[in-house]
């Protein structure tokens, strides 16, 4: 393909990206700052694709720009109860003491010393090592990973450590969202139109999410994808103001909770058991026991991620239909 | 030929995602500017995944681009509805 043409696209790409962060720290608007953001997640999202890591695309689009925006714009919503204007009030005083100037100033020094030591590293790892030792080495081992997407054989065989650890991270971090006590009720009973598109939305991202789950062996996806699409199904669920939202009660919701790491954890020992290294696959069963990990590790990212949007424990049904029941005899008399 | 076909299917698409640009920024209110970008975008994007599937010549990847498009199609259909909807029933408040 054209070079020239693909500088003019990539110089584009680099241009709104730099603009959409600007214009997303440059508004006051907190919903506004929000969307800007998730613009800025998917153009980023484009550029992982332009530079060949579709994988690294699909998780930013999805848990970057989808989730990480419901997210905001959840905290947003709850952070201003009642006003449910595009444009922020007038009258909410922002101070402009001396303090916030120096913790504005104070960030954005520590990002520009964050952002001045990543590109150093980035230099010197390219110009200190040859590029080639790190694909070489796995693409000689691909064949005993079980898998043949090497991002998939890097972080479920080769670094499966890591992703264990990573596991570990996103429990601790539900723990805490748990600790918050129980979620405030949902929205409000959505439209025909909206509900309408649910109703077989829904369907569709959970088979994705199966899709992307089952393709992740061969070909960019996997569990965090998969649990990013099976958590976007939750969202748009409690979008609609539905008390259900696909997570289960009490005990069950606490083991798929625990599930990633739990099942990890078994695979690893079981095989330190048998002789083996830990979490060191016997190459004939390599392909199965990924699934297998994957596969938990998907249910406990989604319930993580959508547990994070709840922010906090769900109520339990037994309460929704309780209280269900008083609006309707309220609504009565 | 089919190449020849692509190219003009794609650059039809990108005309209207331009008409729906220029829409979005000249248009005078909401409703307007709403009507521009679902109308054009939505016939732009299905241009271009036309012109992307011939080019491809996959059936698999056409029926993918097929879905992206019905996918886009209703959800933006929907959000626009929505946002529609937010800004009618503020109006009226007011």
């Amino acid at each position: 393909m054209n070079t020239t043409n693909l500088l003019v696209f990539d110089g584009l790409l680099l241009f709104s990206i730099v603009g959409l962060a600007w214009a997303s720290l440059a508004t006051t608007d907190e919903r506004r700052s929000v969307i800007l953001f998730m613009a800025f997640g998917l153009v980023l999202a484009v550029a992982w694709g332009r530079l060949l890591a579709p994988d690294v695309a699909l998780a930013e689009a999805a848990i970057g720009a989808g989730l990480s925006g419901a997210l905001l714009l959840a905290a947003v919503r709850k952070q201003s109860p009642g006003s449910s204007h595009t444009h922020a009030n007038p009258d909410r005083n922002y101070s402009e003491s001396g303090a916030k100037v120096v913790l504005q100033w104070l960030v954005t020094l520590l990002c520009a010393a964050l952002a001045g030591t990543l590109a150093w590293a980035l230099l010197h790892a390219l110009s200190s090592a040859p590029h080639d030792t790190l694909p070489r080495a796995i693409s000689d081992n691909l064949v005993a990973s079980g898998v043949s997407n090497p991002v998939t054989a890097v972080l479920l065989n080769f670094r499966a450590y890591d992703t264990l650890l990573e596991l570990a991270v996103l429990l601790t971090a539900v723990l805490g969202i748990f600790s918050l006590g129980q979620t405030t009720p949902g929205y409000q009973p959505a439209g025909p139109v909206f509900d309408g598109l649910v109703r077989w939305l829904v369907p569709v991202l959970i088979l994705t999410a199966g899709y992307l789950l089952w393709v992740g062996a061969h070909a960019p996806g996997g569990a965090f994808q998969a649990g990013a699409t099976l958590a976007a199904a939750g969202v748009v669920l409690r979008l609609t103001g539905r008390s259900r939202i696909g997570l289960p009660d009490g005990f069950v919701l606490r083991i798929i909770m625990a599930a990633g790491v739990g099942v990890f954890l078994l695979v690893g020992l079981t095989l330190l058991l048998l002789g083996r290294p830990f979490l060191g696959y016997p190459p004939a069963w390599a392909g199965a026991l990924i699934l297998l990990i994957e596969t938990a590790a998907m249910l406990s990212i989604a319930a993580t991620l959508l547990l994070a949007f709840v922010g906090g424990q769900p109520q339990s049904t037994a309460v929704n239909a309780a209280a269900n029941r008083q609006r309707e005899e309220n609504s009565r008399c | 030929m089919i190449n020849l076909a692509s190219s003009i299917l794609i650059l039809a698409g990108l005309f209207f995602y331009l008409a729906g640009s220029i829409g979005l920024l000249r248009l005078p209110d909401l409703y307007t500017r709403l009507h521009a970008l679902t109308k054009a975008d939505n016939l732009g994007l299905g241009l271009l995944a036309a012109g992307l599937a011939l080019h491809s010549q996959h059936l698999l990847t056409s029926l993918k681009l097929l879905l992206i498009w019905l996918a886009v199609l209703a959800a933006s259909a929907t959000s626009a509805h929505l946002i529609a909807r937010q800004a009618r029933r503020q109006e009226t408040r007011r």
